[in-house]
């Protein structure tokens, strides 16, 4: 059974943010835990080919995830999450950033904040994911970190992101 | 310095200007009227743009008008849609995990 679930890309370039929404066909409290629980998101965290590896993880408000982007030659980047507002099983905010193995952040490469928020739809779970960035320039090099690989994948629907742009 | 698309569309003055010359081609007086900055810091947002290729300047008689060029804004499209695909890939993972995930707690 295959059903079409809600998949939003929205860039609002006058904030600098960018909101994605998605439908995810499972219970609201798989999708939460999918979201906090260090032993899921290693799972599904990094796009491929890059895996996610975490070094620690403390889910609660005031507390971190610090882990590794582990690309296919081993080339490895360290990020850092703050948690700042945990409500549970419907949203938490947190700063994220680069950062080192020892957990120092490094305040030249893109920070953002994210806010995250679950709404209960019975069997399936809408999850909306707003990143804010301070320049759209960070949101540019976000990009460019470790992500050359699926470059020429990224073409489709062009022309239709054109014609917006253009018509803007 | 920076001159890309990305150094161009980082400041909101530019921004600022190039919705503006989207809709018509316009002459650096014409612009600088729309804001309260100096005609100096606009001929100088004028110039960053067209190092970066997103304005082209046009003589008609003695006036000098300044067209968007919209190629260039393709580049930036080009990064967000990179971007897009980073959290379509992502997600997609998610579904194989939470497929794993019922079945484990059926």
């Amino acid at each position: 059974m295959k059903q079409q679930l809600l998949m939003d890309f929205a860039v609002n370039k006058e904030n600098n943010s960018i909101a994605v929404r998605r439908e995810f066909n499972a219970p609201l409290t798989l999708v939460w835990d999918a979201f906090t629980k260090s032993e899921i998101l290693d799972q599904w965290w990094a796009p491929k080919p890059w895996k996610t590896r975490t070094k620690t993880m403390d889910f609660r408000e005031g507390g971190h995830w610090h882990y590794a982007m582990v690309g296919p030659n081993e080339e490895i980047h360290w990020a850092w999450l703050d948690y700042k507002t945990i409500q549970f099983r419907k949203r938490f905010t947190g700063f994220d950033a680069f950062a080192d193995g020892d957990g120092n952040l490094n305040r030249d490469m893109p920070m953002s904040t994210m806010e995250v928020i679950f709404a209960d739809k019975g069997p399936i779970t809408l999850v909306e994911f707003n990143i804010s960035y301070d320049d759209l320039a960070q949101l540019e090099t976000t990009v460019a970190m470790g992500f050359k690989d699926g470059l020429t994948t990224a073409m489709e629907g062009l022309d239709a992101l054109l014609a917006l742009s253009t018509n803007a | 310095m920076r001159r890309d698309v990305f150094h161009a569309i980082a400041d909101p003055t530019r921004r600022a200007i190039l919705s503006l010359i989207a809709i018509q081609a316009m002459t650096p007086n014409a612009l600088a009227d729309h804001f309260h900055t100096t005609r100096q810091a606009v001929s100088n947002h004028i110039k960053i743009l067209t190092e970066c290729q997103l304005l082209k300047k046009e003589q008609s008689g003695r006036e000098i008008f300044y067209h968007l060029q919209p190629d260039k804004m393709v580049e930036i499209d080009t990064w967000l849609q990179q971007f897009k695909a980073q959290w379509v890939d992502r997600y997609q993972q998610l579904d194989e995990v939470l497929i794993h995930l019922k079945n484990n707690t059926k």
